[in-house]
């Protein structure tokens, strides 16, 4: 089964985004690594980046899929996760505590258009 | 009736028929409407004999001229190793797939993996993938690489003194894909390279596409050229026809980010346009860009080397519309034969054959402006192989001439009036050009 | 094919001062390459006697498993018998010297194969005019979506930037129209595999340029409101785009023209019988209805009342997609195989290929999962084996066929089903190979029930056991400079 973490926020295609002050951690949630399997490559933006909810920001890959990223919300890329860049398994290894971009939020009010872990989980079952 | 292609027999066909559940072959089509099915026989030739086809073949080739070929314009009269035909006639490669199944597709895969380090070598690029279908559409690929790198710009500057076959493939996949194309002016047979700098300067371009050599046969002095190309975050692209990189300064060295163009050159057969082979080089930072196959080595479970295709989510079968291309395949059998070409070649066999190419070009040149009839097209440039000269003669005239002397002397070139131009490879001799020269005395 | 690896790489035979090729002399002294415009740098090019490299290439293929090698079910690729006749006459000496820019009145012979091939392949299309420019079929694929796209433009109508493709069609399709500049709409399939008619209805309208299909269906199912189809998209002023792929059960039966296609594309590289090569070269000709000829790519064939041929260039084209005539060595042997196989023969073509494939599905379906039941064109898709509980997946079924001589068929596609096994017979193949085929079929399902980690294992008799994919993409070694 996969995990489902409290207090984060969901989007219907597997990203979650972590919340603290006016900063969001996006990431790909456990399922969606779990159905990726080895995850060999993340396409991640460059900081600075413009990243709009609902939009396509990037893609990761396994050997035999690909899945794009679509960002759970908007604003501006302030950080990118590099590990990812020679470690693109720690996304299999935990997907919660391997975000892929750090936004600067632009609009709080979007988080009300994404999934409660509740309902995701529900989505996921 | 049997035939040789087709191995059932009736009762074979009886027996399965019953296992398919149905009475009839009709009856496999039970589902199709009626009013699809073609309800006479096909308008086409009946069945042919070998001996037949073969007579055929003989009364059809017979109404092809065998020339002595001074003609270029991107495809050069080459020598093909004898062991090449031999090689790539065995059906272990050629009546194989696309090598998805790796365990049993190591002889693709060892190939592809020895182009592309060959490839990437005679470049002088990075990396290499498995080959595209010719030189233009590599370089068309080349252009939407760019504007996919470049994500906000979608405009390509080409140089005018590019391969114009190769111009008009561009322009036409950048019409379809919403690329524009801006050709870059020459000067003096070159690329303008003030021009190129003033364009460039706009900042709109994603990318730089330079022939080098160009149509014309100059090698272009591109000093600085990756500079510029590189402060405005374009790519620089350089084609070139793939021989003369084992004797030329490589893209890699003038700094390019791309290395496209057609590998005929190395071995090939002319074979009236194709199968021909599309290189595609390029540095290793863009490999996630790159259209196309690639070959990695990789080990089995048992820890041997190994190799399989890699990289595979830039590809149309994961990725589909957001592939780096379409392209699924690569050109299999001429990368096979490109690379037993430079494996019996090798470094002094290239030499040779460019130093060659090169002398005769050159010999060429100076006994035709000893004539009086002709002069310079692009006074001062260097040329390698292939050059453009002005005449007064009628060209047309001349051409015929040559024809009717067995000779396919040299093409109209395309932006230049009243000139003539051609190529010598190293199967042109001595005699055979001193022959030209005559007959262009006698006209 | 080798049951041990040849592993070797031509750099680790070459040795300074050995050589492989003979050059006549030198004959112009005193010219010289210039150090100007000199390579600066040495080559890696290996140096090599010629036998050296005759052995090193001949024990490399001995790792390579080809249809001389034996039976390739591999759906979606039409794997038939490659004819050696094609082979003779495509290496033919009267045509292998041909300089591609030679004047039209000394390659007569050349033209002529061109144009007879265009010509019998209209026919067999149900078409008006045929190209043989494209060099593959996704190269087909996208010029046959230029010619829309061109037809769409010439009339002004620019707005016309949809394609409406099916969500089981293959990859290229989509990619091809992203190359062309269209967006992409999907249409549902329902559940027996086929276009959605229902969902098709409200993505019409004045933005749709057109519909691409595959006719059998990917899926092996023959579309049958095909008709139905193609007239909403004519009506809302689109037109139909035939994917070629799946073309070798209708022969003999129908036409794509006739079932209201507009444009469409050939693998010759699958259904006329060129061999594919370890990925090429194949070809990808074209074919359109009347009225769109002109929209064709330059350079056209064509012939003069005179009976000579003649090269033409129409204002009206798409355009240029090739240097020349595209992958005329392909055309040469494909140009053989419609002699030799004639009206008579083509037939019965597509049927023998459709009686193969529902033979060996009624033969399998009791150990494989059969998620379309009834009859199926060239080839049908299996959702691995019945029996799930030991957990042996398509991939090992695959990895095992390989021990007992048969390469694998098409996997884990299309991607309606997550264990997909896609078997494509060719009317080639004989009742006695594929009894064979379907008995160590059986096997292997009694295998992944008795002894599931064999199987898990397999394969054990190739060169090589299981690559490691996940190390070649996250370890890359894309030249023998990684090696070093």
């Amino acid at each position: 089964m996969a995990k489902v973490i409290e207090g984060l926020y969901y989007a219907e295609s597997h990203e979650y985004v972590k919340v603290e002050g006016d900063f969001g951690y996006v990431g790909i949630t456990d399922y969606a690594q779990e159905q990726l399997g080895n995850v060999v490559y993340v396409d991640a933006p460059e900081v600075d980046d413009e990243v709009t909810q609902g939009e396509e920001f990037g893609a990761v890959e396994s050997v035999k899929a690909a899945s794009d990223l679509i960002s759970p919300v908007s604003g501006t890329v302030v950080e990118v996760n590099e590990e990812l860049a020679d470690s693109p398994e720690k996304i299999n290894e935990d997907a919660f505590a391997n975000w892929i971009i750090k936004v600067q939020l632009s609009d709080k009010s979007e988080l009300d258009n994404l999934m409660d872990a509740a309902a995701y989980e529900g989505l996921c079952s | 009736m049997a035939y040789k292609y087709f191995p059932h027999t009736e009762e074979d066909i009886q027996q399965m028929l019953k296992v398919a559940g149905v009475n009839t072959l009709a009856d496999l089509y039970a589902e199709v409407p009626e009013e699809l099915k073609l309800k006479r026989d096909y308008d086409i030739p009946s069945e042919m004999s070998e001996v037949d086809i073969r007579k055929h073949f003989k009364a059809l080739g017979d109404k092809n001229k065998q020339l002595v070929c001074f003609a270029g314009g991107g495809v050069y009269d080459h020598y093909t190793p004898s062991v090449i035909g031999y090689i790539t006639q065995r059906s272990e490669f050629l009546t194989s797939y696309t090598p998805y199944q790796a365990e049993i597709s190591q002889g693709t895969l060892q190939y592809i993996f020895e182009y592309q380090t060959l490839m990437a070598d005679l470049t002088g690029m990075d990396i290499s993938n498995a080959s595209m279908y010719d030189g233009a559409t590599a370089t068309a690929e080349a252009m939407m690489m760019a504007v996919a790198n470049a994500k906000k710009k979608n405009q390509v500057l080409v140089s005018a003194a590019l391969n114009p076959a190769v111009i008009r493939v561009v322009e036409t996949y950048a019409k379809y894909h919403g690329v524009t194309i801006k050709l870059i002016p020459t000067l003096n047979g070159a690329t303008d390279k003030a021009a190129l700098a003033a364009e460039l300067a706009k900042g709109e371009s994603a990318g730089v596409i330079i022939g080098q050599p160009n149509y014309y046969g100059i090698v272009e002095d591109l000093t600085g050229v990756a500079d510029m190309c590189h402060e405005q975050k374009a790519l620089l692209v350089i084609n070139a026809p793939a021989s003369t990189l084992a004797a030329l300064k490589t893209p890699g060295e003038w700094g390019a980010d791309i290395a496209v163009g057609d590998a005929q050159s190395l071995g090939l057969p002319m074979s009236f346009g194709g199968p021909y082979l599309g290189y595609f080089c390029a540095k290793e930072a863009l490999v996630r860009k790159m259209p196309g196959r690639i070959v990695g080595g990789t080990t089995d479970h048992n820890g041997k080397r190994t190799f399989v295709l890699t990289m595979q989510a830039r590809e149309q079968h994961i990725r589909r519309q957001k592939a780096t291309s379409n392209i699924c395949s690569n050109q299999g059998i001429m990368t096979l034969m490109v690379t037993i070409y430079m494996s019996l070649m090798g470094p002094q066999g290239l030499k040779e054959v460019n130093e060659q190419s090169y002398a005769g070009a050159h010999y060429l040149y100076d006994e035709l402006l000893k004539t009086g009839k002709f002069t310079p097209a692009f006074e001062g440039q260097t040329f390698f192989n292939e050059f453009v000269v002005k005449t007064s003669l009628d060209v047309g005239k001349l051409q015929q001439k040559l024809l009717d002397n067995g000779i396919l002397g040299g093409l109209k070139p395309e932006g230049v009036d009243n000139a003539i131009m051609f190529a010598v490879t190293e199967q042109r001799s001595k005699a055979e050009i001193d022959k030209l020269v005559e007959l262009i005395k006698e006209a | 094919m080798n049951s041990t690896y040849y592993g070797t790489l031509i750099f680790e035979l070459s040795k300074k001062g050995r050589k492989g090729y003979s050059l006549p002399a030198n004959e112009f002294k005193g010219y010289a390459i210039p150090a100007s415009i000199s390579r600066q740098s040495e080559t890696m090019l290996p140096e090599a006697d010629e036998q050296t490299v005759v052995r090193h290439y001949t024990n490399m293929s001995n790792n390579n498993f080809g249809v001389d090698t034996g039976f390739y079910p591999l759906g979606s690729c039409t794997m038939k018998y490659n004819p050696k006749i094609n082979e003779e006459n495509a290496t033919h000496p009267a045509f292998a010297g041909l300089h591609p820019l030679a004047p039209a009145s000394t390659v007569q012979g050349a033209l002529e194969v061109y144009y007879n091939t265009q010509k019998i392949l209209s026919e067999l299309g149900g078409m008006s005019e045929f190209t043989l420019n494209p060099f593959a079929g996704a190269h087909g694929e996208l010029t046959g979506l230029m010619v829309i796209r061109n037809y769409h433009m010439k009339r002004g109508d620019l707005k016309r930037t949809k394609i409406i493709i099916p969500d089981s069609a293959h990859g290229t399709n989509p990619a091809s129209a992203a190359v062309c500049g269209l967006e992409v709409v999907e249409v549902k399939s329902t559940a027996d595999g086929t276009v959605d008619v229902d969902d098709l209805k409200p993505l019409l309208g004045d933005g749709v340029a057109g519909m691409m299909m595959t006719n059998p269906n990917t899926l092996g199912i023959f579309e049958t409101k095909i008709p139905e189809i193609a007239k909403l998209v004519h009506e809302c002023g689109g037109l139909m785009y035939y994917d070629g792929a799946n073309l070798n059960p209708l022969l003999g039966v129908c036409r794509p023209g006739d079932m209201g296609f507009d444009v469409m594309h050939i693998n010759l590289h699958k259904t006329f019988s060129t061999p594919h090569g370890g990925g090429g070269p194949g070809a990808g000709p074209i074919g359109v209805r009347a009225g769109l000829e002109a929209y064709l790519p330059n350079p056209q064939v064509k012939k003069a009342a005179d009976g000579t041929f003649y090269v033409n260039y129409d204002e009206d084209s798409l355009g240029s997609i090739s240097g020349f005539f595209g992958n005329y060595a392909v055309v040469l042997r494909a140009y053989t195989f419609l002699l030799s196989a004639g009206k008579e023969q083509f037939a019965k073509m597509g049927s023998l290929a459709v009686l193969n494939a529902n033979y060996i599905k009624e033969s399998l379906k009791d150990c494989y999962e059969l998620p379309i039941q009834g009859l199926c064109k060239h080839e049908f898709v299996f959702n691995g084996l019945i029996d799930k509980s030991q957990h042996v997946t398509t991939l090992d079924v695959a990895k095992r066929l390989l021990d007992y001589g048969f390469h694998a068929p098409t996997i884990y596609f299309p991607l309606l089903f997550h264990e997909a096994l896609m078997i494509e017979p060719t009317e080639t193949e004989s009742k006695d190979t594929i009894d064979e085929f379907i008995k160590v079929m059986k096997q292997i399902a009694k295998e992944a029930a008795e002894d599931p980690e064999m199987v898990k294992t397999a394969p054990h008799k190739a060169p090589i056991t299981r690559v490691d994919d996940v190390k070649a993409v996250k370890e890359p070694k894309l030249t023998y400079k990684a090696y070093l």
